[in-house]
């Protein structure tokens, strides 16, 4: 164990420079904050992720931000526990029809203010699965969602950026 | 008066046989089907799945020993059907299943209450006579553990982690779990209705997305029963290729379970570590195939990217310094007795369960059920590969990562032996409808068992009914057979040792 904790400190960092947010999401993010108490948050985030019917693709990349490359800490965002130590749900999914009152409690379960980001195509449409019996299809559907991050799954840098967007603007 | 016995095939009985490939399914009588069932039961052959169309209930089994599947029908003209469960405990989910789907009756069924519908649907039997609902929600009755000192621990569906949703009913004396019961259904998206008269390639997709962290595997099954039920016989560079896809997702996720195992039982530097491995695998899976997942990358017909030699040559080096890592990890994890205090001992499953119920990956291999498909079925290019498997008669947490250490290098054997020996040539060919139903049927061996798929393409080469078996559905009953006397703490360890899916499991 010695020789790794030793490698760690005389290699340097993997971390990568954080990428740039995007345009786009931006503006919609923009939008949806003229309506939010945006004094109210600090520079740090706290996230509760919600699977509401993926196929856990989303949830592998969501998983990646906390690994050494990316290092989602470093940006004051961190993944939380429980919903009410949340400022953002990070909704994947779906919606499946079963899923959709444990969302809903959730959601409520959030103190305000809160944002939800809706995460990957089947958050954001529904996906391959929109228009089955067992879906209610886009997240937006079920809750207010603030702000889109699309991708089959979206990528981590794709979701930093989004993230990163939802702090700038937070401020 | 005279009685016509001469009916047209479609009015009444069974339907003409369609063929179905590269093994043939026979519709038997009711005294054929429990005479497999008795033998099934008696640990005969091994039940690989148990599904239906609507019409009639369907049985896939391996006979030991054997490279084919045999595969069965009964039809069902009344709606009911004798119960395969109530002689074979594993059959238990998947028959209330096909009776929640379909509104099949099931005779001797020993547990009535449904699986994936929790009333919410709108519909009863959304794949059969769609029946309305008739409550807003279902009740739903947990199995009893009675005692003046046990407690329940109800868990999920939403859960601490960024996992996925199911629910978790513990009853507990004190720490030591005596009973755990699983909920699941909350991911049920309905794809068996999905692929209902989808085309090839949207079922595809469909079908990639089934579970997402095997979706390389599910393609390869998907596609692989396709080109059985058309004909068609993939380019072999694309066979290879396919190969490649497979291990390279086989190796993240071995690489992500290691680490997420031990920082289970909090020694987060091997997460660190696995994580890197794993970040690196993904990142030259999108420089090589255009995704980090590598999803819809196999398709009916081949592979849609062709790997370059650069590529190739940056995946050797990628190769080799795993290589180099992969016993500093593996001491890592030996030499550090915090964490093996913790693993060995830890959420045993015995061999004759692990038999019983059919276990493939890597939780049968470590309770010494030596059964993988790639192997044991043999379809190319592993047919002409050389590898070794992990094998382990522990059953214990400990056991299930070392299995994970020994499939590891058998993969990195694997892709070492397709880079060298990697067919020039196309990479994918049309997949064209056969004029006529087709069935094709695949196993497939995925990163934790084997992958079963059974699909009837009409004769406008849509899809007219799939089946897609996800290894979970024999390795989740196990969980609540292993966690039983281990306490509640060791749950996270156990559970993510055996690493089920939810998604492929609730389809």
């Amino acid at each position: 164990m010695r020789k790794f904790i030793f490698q760690g400190l005389v290699r340097g960092a993997l971390t990568e420079p954080p990428p740039l947010p995007d345009d786009a999401m931006l503006a919609e993010l923009g939008r949806a904050l003229e309506t939010r108490a945006r004094d109210k948050l600090g520079r740090s985030l706290a996230i509760r992720a919600v699977d509401a019917g993926s196929c856990n693709g989303c949830e592998l990349e969501i998983h990646a931000l906390g690994n050494a490359y990316y290092d989602l800490e470093r940006f004051g965002l961190r993944f939380v526990a429980s919903p009410r130590h949340a400022d953002v749900l990070m909704v994947t999914g779906p919606v499946t029809k079963n899923m959709r009152e444990a969302l809903e409690r959730t959601y409520n379960a959030t103190p305000d203010p809160k944002w939800v980001v809706a995460v990957g195509d089947c958050a954001c449409t529904g996906g391959v699965f929109a228009g089955s019996y067992a879906c209610e299809g886009a997240v937006s559907a079920v809750v207010p969602v603030d702000l889109h991050i699309p991708g089959c799954p979206p990528d981590p840098a794709a979701l930093l950026k989004g993230l990163i967007a939802l702090v700038e603007t937070a401020r | 008066m005279r009685v016509s016995l001469k009916q047209s095939p479609e009015s009444a009985g069974p339907s003409p046989e369609t063929p179905c490939r590269p093994w043939a399914r026979r519709t038997v009588d009711v005294h054929e089907w429990n005479d497999v069932v008795r033998r099934i039961a008696s640990g005969g052959a091994d039940l690989v799945s148990l599904w239906s169309d609507g019409d009639a209930v369907f049985l896939a089994c391996a006979e030991p020993g054997e490279k084919a599947l045999r595969l069965l029908s009964l039809p069902c003209p009344e709606g009911r059907f004798p119960s395969v469960a109530r002689l074979h405990p594993p059959a238990l989910r998947l028959e209330r299943t096909i009776c929640d789907l379909y509104g099949l009756e099931s005779d001797g069924l020993p547990d009535r209450r449904r699986w994936l519908d929790h009333g919410r649907w709108g519909v009863r039997h959304p794949l059969g006579d769609a029946a309305p609902l008739d409550t807003p929600r279902d009740d739903y009755k947990f199995l009893p553990a009675e005692g003046a000192p046990l407690h329940q621990i109800p868990v999920g569906p939403v859960h601490a982690g960024i996992i996925e949703p199911g629910h978790f009913r513990f009853s507990a004396n004190g720490e030591i779990v005596v009973r755990l019961e699983e909920r699941f259904g909350y991911v049920h998206k309905g794809i068996d209705a999905l692929m209902r008269g989808a085309a090839i390639d949207d079922a595809a997709r469909i079908a990639a997305r089934v579970s997402g962290d095997s979706t390389a595997a599910y393609s390869l099954a998907f596609a692989q029963a396709v080109e059985a039920a058309l004909g068609v016989e993939p380019p072999p560079r694309a066979i290879w290729l396919r190969a490649l896809i497979a291990e390279l997702e086989r190796l993240a996720n071995h690489f992500g379970d290691i680490g997420a195992i031990c920082n289970d039982a909090a020694f987060s530097l091997m997460l660190a570590q696995c994580g890197v491995i794993r970040e690196r695998l993904l990142r030259a899976s999108a420089s090589c195939f255009g995704h980090r997942l590598m999803m819809d990358r196999i398709v009916p017909g081949g592979v849609t990217h062709d790997l370059s030699d650069e590529n190739a040559a940056s995946l050797r080096a990628l190769l080799e310094w795993i290589r180099l890592m992969t016993p500093r990890l593996i001491s890592l994890f030996g030499d550090t007795t915090s964490l093996q205090d913790r693993t060995v001992g830890t959420g045993f499953l015995s061999a004759e369960l692990a038999r019983q119920y059919a276990c493939g990956g890597f939780i049968g291999r470590a309770s010494g059920r030596a059964f993988d498909a790639r192997r044991s079925i043999g379809y190319a290019p592993y047919d002409a590969l050389s590898f070794e498997l992990g094998a382990s008669t522990d059953g214990d947490v400990d056991a299930r990562v070392w299995v994970r250490f020994d499939e590891v290098r058998a993969s990195m054997t694997i892709i070492e032996q397709i880079l060298d020996r990697l067919p020039h040539g196309a990479i994918r060919v049309d997949a064209a409808a056969a004029g006529a139903p087709r069935e094709g049927v695949a196993l497939v061996e995925g990163f934790r068992g084997d992958i079963f798929v059974w699909l009837r393409i009409g004769a406008d080469g849509a899809i007219l009914r799939a089946h897609l078996r996800d290894p979970s559905w024999f390795q989740w009953p196990l969980l609540e057979a292993a966690i039983k006397g281990n306490i509640v703490a060791d749950f996270p360890l156990c559970n993510k040792s055996f690493n089920c899916s939810y998604s492929g499991h609730d389809l």
